[in-house]
């Protein structure tokens, strides 16, 4: 620690104009095209963009720990004080032991299957000079201080005996176990249920309270970043465009990029009724590409023709912040993409029923043993309703999706039916227009578009089993359709992998669609995309609702998409609905003390900081739900043993608004009031 | 562990019964009625009656498959047509000789070839992981028998180092017995080694591609530790699956192989058997290849389960 | 949004798509292994169709007076032991194997791809049955299923090439099981059956097409054992009937001659198994790097 803070005067890590190509046949391919920046003494420095912009590639080239294919064309890379590309691999090795650390994405693969954990992480601690009688210790010290319970147990597990969440928390363990200088995080929550999500980056906070440790800090996503960096770097194609304090760059952004991209999230209470969200046009230049001017020039709405032509410097804007653009003064009148405004949509007509749900329940079998991923949903849907369905990993929200297509079979006694009428519970029973008036939109466009058929292949052959139309009708009607979802007729005869996201996407949206439906289950149809990606589509699917007053089943784990795209809300757990209401009600308190936890897990934009309930532990496992209520091992509010005997009914307490839980709505609403918190805190 | 087990064994019994109703039939239901297969087209067709009845092949076809498994089970496989002695007799004389022409080969080519493999994917797309996998498709693909002609040829012909013979007095001491199985254990030996090295080659890649590998070198371990305690026995798990499952191309192997160099084996028995359409001794030949090859799966995967902890461990917790 | 997306990168898909195929037919021209493996296959095909002209003599002519002749300018290759040109021999030795070993590779490949597909794509009850059956084929030698099958019904070219295509549909069976169980997991299998569709166009139009690529490698592969095996057989002696001039056959009748330092009847046509062998096993390896880029 003394060590640190007498090196003080040297930056942790000082990259300037990085170039880094990759070679892919047979040419060098731009990656990295010149990005400077600099990260003190204990200061946490995030570096954001959508997938491509190179920010992982920065990362990696920062441990100088790059693909075969890989090459730094030219830069420097200074850390704590010594330049890393004149180091052989002795000295290479010798700071990756000691002054810098990393921290990955995927938590399960970064451990060794076959090694104990302890072993590994004890390992860590002998590259790092600890003597071999003492890493032990240190290590159990280690796993306590990332917060893991039975330590002892932990050090003599597998990976794949652990949860995802305890899996990161070991790499974070044996990241920290040389002290280092600086510690790299590529993305470390991306993929982590949110409330496990918020309890990792609160831990990573307080480690780096607690050894002063410099961070890098990888993400795609601006909430997370505005909660755990000091300063930011917005990259774009491999070029910074903006860099600042994190607080003034989120809230006084000085390029058009960063602006569009801020406008594209919806926020806290931003909803459809409001407005379309914004989007960013186009397509970033490709790695490799010749790029003349502005990086960000094509996709620019306030480009000029010097934009073209002379590339702006990083010229400062502020108090350490600094934009790459020839109009910083003007970047935040950067004109809307999205002009169509869309109007209101259509308001659900209450009374009648799209869908009903009653008494839906599903029994699964996992190796051997069953477990029940949907214990009694009953629900309702009314014409033009988009229902909201949020929940984590396990709540049984896809089963629930799938049940209502009919796949696979919901146990005897669960009852689905449409517009009053009973449906057959496997798409195989059902009658045509039963099976055309219900369909999905996948989450991952590469996985449900056949990626040997031609988009017109794709949606013909929807068309042909949904509608019955054939030859010249049909190839109209494929037209029409590509045209409905504002696909070009020219990527009709184009194979999904010559598509981007956004545009495969579109297409799953428009095979949904071929059959004109009454309702469309969402499931998660935009997280794998990049955020202004995201908003675009968003803004189809609210058109389409509103051009034909159809239903959604809307599932996300995102609550600022649900909440934007829903008019009610589901709140899942454990394949029980804990909450049910009006999206703005569900996000209001009094809620459920379970949404409530997700809620204020999820990483928003919006408020600096504020007293935060937390969750601990993970998810119980299906198999073996806790007995009453199942939220109990992990409620922050139980208030006693009848949440351990009895469970609660979901029970009407306003209007509409259901809850499944043992306090009375008011003292909910008097826990979960600001100032009550601020006293409680 | 135990669950995994089981079911592994009983999934081997299973096959083998279907196994030994494939053989079953093959030798029996084809067209044309046995005795006359073995007598030839101009037999007395009373001879031919006489024949089949004593081979009890006038039966009904589930009575006959009943005598023959029953008799498998107790360990009576019935006796030879073409040698008059009992087929387990032969059989266990047969396999004996064979392991000992297997263990040969087996000695030789799984260190070399695991070696081969390691050493190719830590070269990776330079020269001599070019010449090894190259060189061990080219080996990998030839037959046996022409191997042979260009061993034979090579090693006891021009260069006299090895003897053609495998012929050697039976109170002759282990090492020249060794010795002069080696020339033929060596066609199996370069069959083998190209399958082999490249398992282990695509094995070690995997594992030297994956993240726990990338995690074990931005940890700042040397190399050598990375490679030796994080790729290696990750990569070697599915080598230890084609090993095994090698052994049912070395008895193909070793038909032609005890044919050409005159070894009383099992592959020799049962080119015989098959010459002189000797049905019973087929019959229980071939169903001794199936046994020895589900038992050596078999023992692949219980060592697999071992090394791996996600089997080792399922079902503790 | 008010714009319609376009495809700034390409002009049209079609043309993508063709682009694709040229690039990958670079790639092909690039791969050593393919191009060698490709020209000596052509050129034993060539052999085959053309051998009349090429050879010098009757394969099938003895000549007593002259057996046993070491190479010369006359009998470039020597004569057997029947006094019959090697050379020409082994020119029209080249005719039986290459048209058996594609046909039994297609039958095993056409018949284990939908074994494949089919156990891969019904799980449950069908797929027990069927691969309970294919592990136990597995479980002997394809050598040893053919001696099997042809002890009980006789050697014949035709009967060879059914018996090793029933040889090789199990192992390709497998191979294909497996890609088509994680083909199956994808979605797009699943929103075929949203709208209803029968489970035949599911396994051919959707899955197959997907599946392909481990299919092609897979041939290749098995053309290369399929000569081994052929061979290997003519050899043993139940594969095609004397007094053909096939390789295997050949040697296994002038194979005593070795002894005697006799190379030459043997040598050649075993030289030329193997340079058959070599060169489809290099193809094969060569298409596989092709196409896994």
């Amino acid at each position: 620690m003394s060590e640190k803070l007498g090196a003080a005067q040297t930056p942790a890590l000082q990259v300037t104009d990085l170039k880094l190509s990759y070679r892919v046949r047979g040419r060098d391919r731009e990656a990295i095209r010149g990005v400077t920046f600099t990260i003190n003494r204990g200061e946490s420095y995030g570096l954001v963009g959508e997938s491509g912009c190179g920010k992982s590639t920065v990362a990696y080239a920062a441990m100088r720990y790059l693909p075969s294919n890989g090459k730094i064309t030219s830069g420097t890379i200074v850390l704590d004080g010594r330049d890393m590309l004149a180091m052989d691999g002795d000295e290479l090795r010798q700071l990756r032991a000691k002054a810098v650390s990393m921290v990955y994405q995927n938590p399960g693969t970064a451990l060794n299957p076959t090694i104990r954990v302890g072993d590994q992480l004890v390992e860590s601690f002998v590259t790092a000079g600890v003597h071999r009688h003492e890493a032990g210790e240190r290590a159990l010290a280690m796993l306590r201080q990332v917060q893991i319970s039975d330590p002892t147990g932990v050090m003599s597990r597998y990976a794949h005996q652990l949860s995802g969440g305890m899996q990161q928390r070991v790499v974070i363990a044996m990241a920290l176990a040389s002290d280092p200088t600086l510690l790299i995080l590529d993305e470390p929550t991306t993929g982590l249920d949110a409330t496990v999500e918020a309890e990792v980056l609160d831990l990573i906070r307080n480690l780096r309270a607690t050894f002063g440790t410099s961070v890098l800090f990888i993400s795609h996503n601006l909430g997370v970043i505005a909660r755990m960096c000091d300063r930011v770097g917005v990259l774009y194609a491999g070029r910074m465009v903006e860099e600042g304090p994190a607080w003034e760059l989120l809230t006084n952004p000085r390029h058009p990029y960063t602006v569009g991209l801020l406008r594209c999230i919806p926020r806290w209470g931003l909803s459809k009724e409001l407005g379309a969200l914004d989007t960013i046009p186009g397509f970033p230049p490709g790695i490799g590409a010749a790029v003349k001017g502005c990086v960000f020039a094509d996709r620019c709405g306030l480009v000029q023709d010097i934009c073209r032509t002379k590339e702006p410097g990083l010229d400062p804007v502020g108090e350490g912040h600094a934009s790459r653009c020839h109009f910083s003064d003007i970047a935040q009148t950067l004109p809307s993409a999205e002009r169509d405004m869309v109007p209101r949509p259509p308001v659900p007509e209450t009374g009648r029923s799209a869908l009903s749900i009653h008494n839906l329940r599903r029994t699964m079998r996992q190796q051997g043993s069953s477990f029940q991923a949907l214990a009694g949903i009953d629900l309702e849907i009314a014409p033009g309703e988009v229902f909201g369905l949020v929940g984590e990993s396990g709540s049984g929200k896809t089963t629930l999706a799938r049940s209502v297509v009919g796949l696979g079979a919901p146990d005897a006694g669960s009852e689905i039916s449409l517009e009053g009428k009973p449906l057959p519970a496997k798409v195989g029973q059902r009658s045509r227009d039963q099976v055309r008036a219900i369909q999905i939109v996948f989450q991952n466009p590469d996985a449900s578009l056949n990626r040997r058929h031609a988009v017109r292949q794709i949606l013909g052959r929807a068309l042909t089993k949904l509608t019955g139309v054939h030859g010249e009708q049909r190839a109209r009607r494929v037209v029409e359709l590509s045209e409905s979802v504002r696909l070009d007729a020219a990527l009709l005869d184009a194979l999904p992998r010559q598509l981007s996201g956004g545009l495969k996407q579109r297409v799953g949206i428009a095979r949904a669609f071929a059959g004109e439906p009454h309702l469309v289950i969402c499931d998660e149809p935009t997280s794998a995309l990049d955020v202004s990606v995201q908003a675009a589509i968003l803004n189809l699917l609210v058109r389409l609702q509103r051009d034909r007053n159809l239903s959604y089943i809307f599932i996300s784990h995102d609550l600022g998409v649900v909440r934007y795209i829903s008019d009610r809300i589901g709140v899942l757990y454990l394949g029980r609905l804990m909450e049910v209401g009006p999206a703005d009600v569900v996000f209001r308190a009094p809620h459920h003390p379970y949404t409530e936890a997700l809620l204020s897990a999820a990483p928003s934009l919006e408020v600096r900081e504020e007293h935060r309930i937390r969750l601990s532990g993970d998810v119980p496992s299906a198999a073996k739900p806790p007995s009453g209520c199942v939220f109990h091992t992990r409620c922050p509010r139980k208030t006693g043993a009848i949440c351990e005997q009895e469970q609660p009914p979901l029970a009407e307490e306003e209007p509409g608004h259901f809850i499944r839980c043992h306090i009375p709505i008011e003292e909910l609403r008097r826990l979960q009031k600001p100032e009550a918190a601020k006293e409680a805190g | 562990m135990l669950r995994f087990l089981l079911r592994r064994v009983a999934l081997a019994l299973v096959t083998l019964w279907v196994l030994s109703v494939i053989i079953f039939l093959a030798s029996h239901a084809l067209p044309g009625d046995v005795g006359r297969r073995i007598l030839g087209p101009f037999a007395d067709p009373r001879a031919v009656a006489t024949l089949d009845h004593s081979l009890g092949v006038d039966r009904p076809l589930l009575v006959q498959y009943l005598t023959w498994i029953g008799g498998f089970v107790h360990g009576d496989l019935g006796m030879s047509l073409s040698f008059h002695v009992p087929v387990s007799q032969l059989l266990l004389r047969g396999l004996g000789n064979s392991v000992k022409l297997a263990a040969v080969a087996f000695v030789i080519v799984v260190p070399l070839s695991i070696f081969g493999g390691i050493v190719a994917a830590l070269r990776r797309g330079r020269l001599l992981d070019r010449i090894i996998t190259v060189g061990g498709l080219s080996a990998t693909a030839m037959p046996e028998f022409v191997t042979s002609i260009v061993l034979i040829l090579v090693l006891s012909i021009s260069l006299k180092v090895l003897p053609i013979s495998v012929q050697v007095p039976p109170d002759a001491d282990p090492l020249t017995q060794i010795y002069h199985l080696i020339l033929p254990s060596l066609p199996l030996v370069l069959v083998l080694f190209g399958y082999i090295a490249r398992i282990t080659r695509a094995g070690m890649i995997e594992a030297l591609e994956s993240d726990y590998t990338r995690t074990a070198v931005l940890k700042g371990l040397p190399w050598r530790t990375v490679v030796i305690r994080h790729v290696l026995r990750n990569a070697l798990m599915p080598t230890i699956a084609v090993v095994a499952t090698q052994t049912g191309y070395l008895i193909g192997g070793l038909v032609v192989i005890e044919t050409m160099f005159n070894y009383q084996g099992i592959g020799q028995l049962l080119f015989t058997a098959v010459s002189q359409k000797d049905f019973p001794l087929i019959q229980a030949g071939v169903m001794t290849v199936g046994i020895v090859y589900l038992g050596a799966t078999l023992l692949a995967d219980i060592s697999y389960s071992l090394l791996n902890p996600r089997i080792r461990l399922a079902g503790r917790e | 949004m008010s714009a319609v997306i376009s495809f700034p990168r390409l002009e049209t898909a079609a043309s993508a798509r063709r682009q694709a195929w040229t690039e990958r037919l670079r790639l092909a021209l690039r791969t050593p292994s393919l191009l060698v493996g490709a020209a000596v296959v052509l050129f034993w095909i060539l052999c085959a169709i053309f051998a009349a002209k090429i050879a010098p003599y009757d394969p099938l002519q003895p000549d007593i007076l002259h057996k046993l002749l070491p190479p010369s300018a006359a009998h470039r290759f020597g004569t057997d032991g029947l006094g019959r040109d090697v050379l020409s021999r082994v020119i029209f030795g080249s005719r039986g194997i290459l048209v058996a070993a594609p046909l039994a590779t297609l039958l095993g490949t056409v018949g284990g791809t939908a074994i494949g597909l089919v156990a891969g794509y019904f799980r449950g009850l069908v797929e027990e049955v069927l691969m309970r059956i294919t592990d136990a084929f597995l479980a002997l030698p394809t050598i040893v299923t053919a001696l099997l099958v042809l002890a009980a019904v006789g050697g014949s070219t035709t009967t060879v090439i059914l018996v090793i295509g029933l040889g090789f549909a199990p192992i390709i069976a497998r191979t294909v099981r497996a890609a088509v169980l994680s083909e199956a997991q994808l979605e797009y299998v699943e929103a075929a059956k949203l709208r209803q569709e029968r489970a035949p166009y599911v396994m051919f139009v959707e899955i197959l097409p997907n599946v392909m690529g481990p299919v092609l490698v897979e041939f290749t592969v098995r053309l290369g054992y399929a000569v081994f095996a052929i061979a290997t057989l003519s050899f043993l002696g139940f594969g095609i009937p004397p007094p053909a001039p096939d390789w295997g056959l050949t040697i296994a009748e002038q194979y005593t001659y070795l002894i005697a330092n006799l190379w030459w009847p043997v040598l050649f046509p075993a030289l030329a198994i193997a340079s058959v062998v070599i060169a489809v096993n290099l193809f094969a390896d060569g298409l596989s790097q092709v196409l896994e880029r």
